[in-house]
């Protein structure tokens, strides 16, 4: 396959509490393996599936999240939060799991995943996308 | 590339028909069909910012949804257009891509 497009992912629930979460994250790995130009976005509460610190063990259902660290290594590297979203929520980026990359165009240095952008920045992105995909 | 964005829940029960709204891209058009066709009625909690969206993004109802309900054309916010489904094809097929909001 030579067709590569670009592929966004917009997740806008909570993880555990429905299984959106965790499906979204599994069509985002078959994305990356077909070798695609993947972004993800994490809006509304889509943003509570990045913080850090998740521990299910006592729920007896996975804890997916440390998942979200391998994406880089699936060249899955651009992962957008709203601005906005996280605002309402009282969070900060550094509430949310430091996600990184290595970029192998600049000799493998470690790089930030995760990028806080504006509603308006990130309806730009939205914009440039070829399929996007909603959770 | 120009988007179709598509919501099927009441503004009232989900906040997908605020957050398209605040992502969709000037000159987006937004379709409202099954339970999303409430958002497209006037003198609501929701019209306000459905009005206010409307300078930036073309708003679309979809008729048949609209008479399932009993929300008759005379409630619905001037300047949204009412379609049938072959409006609703015409609008896929009018735009590089849908986004489907959930």
């Amino acid at each position: 396959m030579s067709d590569i497009k670009k592929f966004m992912y917009v997740n806008r629930t909570a993880p555990y509490g429905t299984i959106y979460a965790w499906e979204s994250l599994e069509v985002v790995l078959i994305g990356a393996a077909f070798e695609q130009d993947v972004s993800v976005a994490f809006v509304d509460d889509g943003v509570y599936q990045l913080l850090k610190g998740q521990d299910t063990s006592e729920l007896g259902i996975k804890n997916f999240s440390p998942t979200y660290a391998a994406l880089g290594d699936y060249d899955v590297n651009k992962l957008y939060v709203e601005k906005e979203s996280l605002e309402a929520r009282g969070l900060t980026i550094d509430d949310l799991m430091a996600l990184k990359y290595e970029d192998e165009d600049d000799d493998w240095a470690e790089k930030d995943s995760i990028h806080v952008v504006p509603a308006a920045e990130l309806a730009d992105i939205l914009e440039q996308q070829e399929v996007v995909f909603s959770f | 590339m120009s988007t179709l964005h598509t919501v099927n829940k009441s503004p009232f029960d989900r906040s997908s028909l605020e957050t398209c709204l605040r992502l969709a891209g000037k000159g987006n058009a937004v379709l409202l069909l099954e339970d999303g066709v409430y958002g497209a009625m006037r003198g609501s909690n929701a019209s306000g910012m459905v009005e206010t969206a409307l300078s930036d993004v073309s708003i679309y109802v979809l008729g048949s949804d609209m008479k399932a309900r009993g929300v008759d054309v005379d409630k619905i916010i001037d300047g949204i257009k009412v379609v049938d489904y072959k409006g609703f094809v015409d609008l896929t097929v009018e735009h590089d891509k849908v986004n489907a909001w959930l």
